[in-house]
């Protein structure tokens, strides 16, 4: 949380100015009731009309000279916020950009957006409030006390005794109701999921002509949200009526006292006057410092969320060399283990791959095919062993010069929004058209191109919503070998495409220009059968490796794999 | 208009707590006089403090025990009004949130699949969670503003008409002012959310993505887009912040001269005797209190726009179309004999997809569809379901058309494996049983032991009582899909329909699997969508679908002796490269 202070820096003057206008401001408010106590006791007792005139024309421009200190303040409090928050957005986005896979994991990527946006929100929020305010009403309900101190001190003694009566009511609730409002959220969590679910499982749940147990299910989440909701309602609906009762009780104590100071000649009646008019002033500051306190509270909760992910030690690991030329890899002993899960992922993995080979990579669901590759780019860094590339250790290269050189087409296919050309430049800031277009050849994507009306520069929506799963997965296989990478890893990246746009693609990976060694993610044996190495996964263990016939001969996983795809189709067929 | 019919709407379910209601506005009213009440009291009791050794204690002491009398009446009546209109805001919006909720069940699927399911989500939450704040700012605040500012108006006319005069002249200026900034900074505001909406966007995308962006090293250039953004956010934010902070002061500075004309007019009327010092207080106390309701006001009157707006939001969902008319025939004993006859279907008039469909299929009888993406493949299914009605034509099972029997019995003659496999929030067990809500234990382990989830699940933490959510993170697709599985293998419906069923399943998985299927499937119709073509081989019929029509139709040999579209389908599968 203190950390998050040095983003305030470059607004220290503003965060010093914005309270103390609004000080200033507040002072000049606390000399109203003593404005009114002379005219009272002066003006109208000795019927003089000028000086009556006179005091008005005081209060006319103690006024004005409030507002005009209180929107100072404002400018600095906002001037603070936003300049706070602009920089706070910066630095967390900044932070996220360096997190490796393993901490992107970990948090989520639906938290971290929720902390920039509607949490950076609510601190900006927060801070300009803070400014603005939380000197404020503790400082007019002091000073509304101090103010009676120099009036009469007796009576002054009734203000000591109602504001910490007054404050412990405030704050109790408060303190009370703080916990309660969080249950309200989880609640209505619930109720939100529920909804979401129905919507999202429409299909299942009518199919399962389960509607009507869904409706009870969601009235019971209903009531159960509403039922706190009014608890809290109840409890926070003490908090007017008791203060009210109270600084009227105060009230009548004070007037009481003055009267009697008064016949005893030691208080003039605009006196009391001006006391009564203190103690309503404490009322209204008190009741606002309350609800501030609350958004102040939100956003605190907020700014340590955000606090959070910025004090996240450690940005990702990168060596210092740049990687060498060549697409030559070696594992050795190599084992994963993710942060969370307590078994390996990959175990003493190790192979060897010349520059310009093909790998292909197959398995049952969850044996790690994806792991390993992952580990090539450096995504994620070997638990365990060594991954040498042209030779050197994986550990010791720059990690943006090896990622500039392993081309990577991911399982999902994203794309984002933009020109195709701007989403084809990802893998190659200055590819020319020519480069592109070669790219979405091999990629088996010209007609995408063709289909559209602007070529290159058609839109692509946020998301690739605009076109089809097969077409993104063509044009984020293009996208990779923009890059003309020495490797390139397809990890599972033609499971929208059909057969025979499958088996074009492949003949055309064989023939791109500067041969990468190229690995292929599959469950399908005849994306991979050609390969020249096959490495089959079975539960994080490479239980085979060798081509297509020898593990035919030596390995009954592989063999079983190929068993169920094709021998039998062919055979029937 | 449209707000009109809106309040109308709310009226309609604010009706059950008429009472409260009543009791709600009485005790406002009475609690606004009593607290009016209490500055004219406070006055008299000033004025009885006269000077030194003239102070009047005999009238002073009733005074202020009066005082105290309705200070705790009002604080109670307050309570009341509170707990009141707590009561009515809570249950009112739940009462509109399960009618929303009700609606999504019988919403067409048409309207689910054409609206973003978050855009919903928000009706029913956001949107209600609004709608409540608004209400009871409204209920309590308009309706004591309003009687708070006729009341002081009345009260302070029985004292002096002049000085009342001053107050009324000059207390619409705060208005309008407040009314002016609004009004200035309304289109700053909309450039800030408009900037903020980028910037959700870009973020949403980029960390939405990150692995992507550091897949290609695209750090830098995101960070420099992100701060162009941050840096025009900055600016506008600025300016609506700033603008709009001025509300107050400003407001402020008005009454605050409101204040001052009140002290000039009391006191210089005071001097020639037209009112008592203690006249005056009150008075001054009123100034201050009655530029309140009217800021209030304002400010209530945004939030009550802003909530009949969310509102008639939710209200729009809530009276949507709902799916047509239910039958009332219910379908028993099943044979699965189910017969498509001319049956026309488009999701929208522009686009026909399907085109007079002929398709009879006997009971036991297994069918492939197949076909390239966005060939209407899945379509089938939805009329089969009745997920969609058919334009023309009919779809009838063991001869009954389907329009006239209830959708309950239709579907729940079917097994549904999808390709998108939802489960729901819940223990592994719940997802399990959903066809089968009394299904024991042993029930449950034989279909997930027959479906090849039983050793996954074994090895989960809690075995069947673990608890997944409805991502079903932690579960990989294919461990999900057989969850999907299971619960079909536990119900066992006459009829089964599988979509892509064993997509996301590795091979040697699928192959057991297929084993348990052919079990399931003996004795039942059953209709497969799938991109192997090794699960479609042994159909008794195969669809061959391409832009909605049926192209081919025939079993295995048949049409790869054909030679046509689907041959070639299925050799590109084994093409050597």
């Amino acid at each position: 949380m203190k950390k998050l202070l040095k983003y305030f820096k470059g607004y220290t003057l503003q965060c010093i100015l914005g309270p103390l206008f609004k000080l200033l401001e507040a002072s000049f408010e606390l000399l109203i009731p003593l404005v009114v106590a002379s005219i009272i006791d002066v003006g109208i007792k000795n019927g003089d009309k000028p000086y009556i005139i006179k005091m008005c024309i005081i209060m006319a421009a103690l006024g004005l000279i409030g507002l005009i200190c209180s929107v100072t303040a404002q400018y600095f409090a906002a001037r603070a916020a936003v300049g706070f928050t602009k920089k706070l957005r910066h630095a967390l986005f900044d932070k996220i950009q360096s997190f490796s896979y393993a901490k992107l994991d970990k948090l989520g990527t639906a938290t971290v957006i929720t902390r920039m946006t509607s949490d950076m929100n609510q601190v900006q929020t927060g801070v300009n409030l803070t400014l603005r305010l939380l000197l404020r009403s503790p400082f007019v309900v002091l000073g509304a006390m101090v103010m009676a101190f120099t009036i009469d001190v007796k009576s002054a003694l009734i203000f000591a005794a109602a504001i910490p009566v007054l404050s412990i009511i405030v704050f109790g609730i408060m303190l009370i109701s703080i916990p309660l409002y969080k249950k309200v959220q989880s609640r209505l969590d619930e109720v939100t999921q529920t909804t979401r679910e129905n919507l999202t499982g429409a299909r299942v749940i009518r199919a399962f002509a389960l509607e009507d147990r869904e409706k009870a299910a969601f009235e019971n989440k209903n009531d159960g949200l509403t039922a706190v909701q009014r608890f809290v309602g109840r409890v926070s609906a003490l908090m007017n009526p008791m203060t009210y009762a109270i600084i009227n009780a105060a009230t009548v104590w004070l007037i009481y006292t003055g009267a009697l100071r008064v016949n005893s000649g030691v208080l003039s009646s605009g006196e009391v006057v001006a006391l009564y008019n203190y103690m309503s002033q404490i009322l209204i500051e008190l009741i606002k410092f309350a609800s501030l306190i609350i958004n102040i509270t939100k956003s605190v909760a907020c700014a340590r969320r955000i606090g959070d992910i910025l004090e996240i030690s450690g940005s990702e690991h990168t060596g210092s060399m740049p990687m060498k030329k060549g697409g030559d890899i070696e594992f050795k002993n190599v084992s994963l283990r993710y942060d969370e899960a307590g078994d390996n992922t990959l175990t003493n993995i190790s192979f060897k791959v010349k520059s310009g080979q093909t790998v292909g990579i197959i398995g049952g669901t969850g044996s790690g095919k994806s792991s390993l590759t992952n580990l090539i780019p450096a995504f994620y860094r070997a638990s365990s062993g060594e991954i040498l590339i042209n030779g050197q250790n994986i550990n010791d290269i720059d990690t943006d010069s090896l990622r500039k050189n392993v081309a990577v087409v991911p399982q999902r296919a994203v794309l984002f929004s933009g020109t195709i050309r701007d989403n084809m430049r990802w893998g190659n800031a200055k590819a020319t058209d020519e480069e592109i277009y070669k790219a979405l050849e091999t990629a088996q994507a010209t007609d995408i191109i063709k289909s559209k009306e602007n070529g290159l520069d058609s839109i692509i929506e946020q998301g690739g919503r605009n076109l089809s799963g097969g077409q993104r997965q063509r044009l984020t296989i293009a996208r990779a070998l923009t890059k003309n990478a020495d490797i390139l890893i397809l990890d599972d990246s033609s499971s929208a495409l059909d057969f025979a746009t499958d088996a074009k693609l492949r003949t055309a990976l064989k023939n791109i220009d500067n041969k990468p060694t190229v690995f292929i993610v599959s469950q399908r044996t005849s994306s991979i059968k050609h390969a020249d190495i096959i490495i089959v996964l079975d539960d994080g263990y490479a239980v085979g490796i060798g081509t297509h016939s020898q593990l035919l001969e030596s390995c009954d996983v592989y063999r079983e794999i190929y068993d169920s795809q094709y021998k039998k189709e062919s055979s029937n067929a | 208009m449209k707000n009109r019919s809106t309040l109308r709407e709310i009226f309609i379910y604010l009706k059950p707590y008429t009472v409260l209601i009543i009791l709600s506005v009485l005790f406002s009213a009475a609690s606004v006089v009593s607290t009016l009440y209490i500055p004219i009291l406070i006055g008299r009791g000033i004025d009885c403090i006269v000077g030194a050794g003239r102070v009047d204690f005999v009238h002073l002491k009733p005074i202020l025990i009066e005082v105290i009398i309705v200070a705790c009446t009002t604080a109670v009546l307050q309570w009341l009004i509170n707990t009141i209109n707590n009561r009515i805001t809570f249950k009112t919006v739940r009462d509109i949130r399960n009618a929303a909720f009700e609606k999504i069940q019988e919403l067409p699927f048409a309207y689910l699949d054409s609206h973003p399911s978050g855009e919903i989500v928000s009706r029913v939450i956001a949107d209600a969670d609004q709608f409540a704040d608004g209400l009871l700012l409204g209920f309590t605040q308009l309706f004591t503003g309003i009687v708070t500012i006729i009341g002081t108006l009345i009260f302070m006319l029985t004292i002096h008409v002049g000085i009342t005069f001053i107050v009324v002249v000059l207390t619409p200026l705060s208005f309008f002012m407040a009314k002016f900034i609004a009004k200035r900074t309304y289109s700053m505001f909309r450039e800030q959310s408009q900037t903020r909406g980028e910037q959700t966007a870009f973020i949403d995308e980029i960390i939405g993505n990150q692995k992507t962006v550091k897949a290609f090293s695209r750090e830098k250039p995101s960070i420099e887009k992100f701060d162009e953004i941050n840096d025009r956010l900055e600016k506008c934010s600025l300016r609506a912040t700033f603008y709009s902070s001025l509300t107050n002061p400003c407001t402020r500075f008005i009454n605050s001269l409101v204040y001052t004309g009140v002290g000039l007019g009391g006191a210089l009327i005071a001097v020639g005797g037209g009112i008592s010092i203690g006249s005056l207080t009150c008075f001054l106390s009123y100034a201050n209190q009655y530029t309140k309701p009217f800021n209030e006001i304002s400010g209530v009157i945004t939030e009550f726009q802003n909530a009949l707006a969310c509102a008639a939001r939710l209200f729009e969902l809530i009276h949507e179309q709902p799916q047509s008319a239910d039958g009332s025939l219910v379908l028993k004993d099943t044979q699965g004999n189910v017969e498509l006859e001319n049956v026309s279907f488009s999701y929208s008039p522009e686009r026909e997809l399907i085109k007079d469909l002929n398709l009879n299929v006997k009971s036991d009888q297994r069918i492939a569809i197949v076909g390239p993406t966005g060939c209407g493949k899945t379509t089938v299914i939805n009329l089969l379901m009745r997920f969609y009605d058919v334009d023309r034509g009919n779809i009838t099972v063991d001869g009954e058309n389907i329009q006239k029997l209830t959708r309950r019995s239709l579907r729940r003659s079917y097994g549904m494996v999808l390709q998108d496999t939802w489960l729901k929030t819940g223990t592994i067990r719940e997802n399990i049983v959903m066809g089968k809500p009394d299904a024991s234990d042993e029930e449950v382990v034989a279909a997930a032991k027959a479906a090849h989830s039983h050793s996954f699940i074994k090895r989960l933490p809690k075995g069947y009582d673990t608890v997944i959510s409805e991502g079903g993170e932690g579960l990989s697709q294919g461990q999900r899909q057989l969850l999907c599985i299971t619960r079909i293998m536990l119900c066992l419906p006459p009829m089964l329909i599988l979509d892509e069923a064993t997509s996301s399943i590795d091979t040697r998985t699928e192959v057991r699997i297929q084993k348990a299927f052919a079990r399931m499937m003996e004795g039942r119709t059953t209709f497969i969508v799938a991109h192997r073509l090794s699960t479609i081989r042994e159909a008794d019929v195969i669809l061959v679908m391409r832009d909605g029509n049926i192209i081919e139709q025939g079993n295995h040999t048949d049409l790869l002796q054909k030679n046509g579209f689907y041959a070639k389908l299925y050799n590109s599968q084994f093409e050597e490269t």
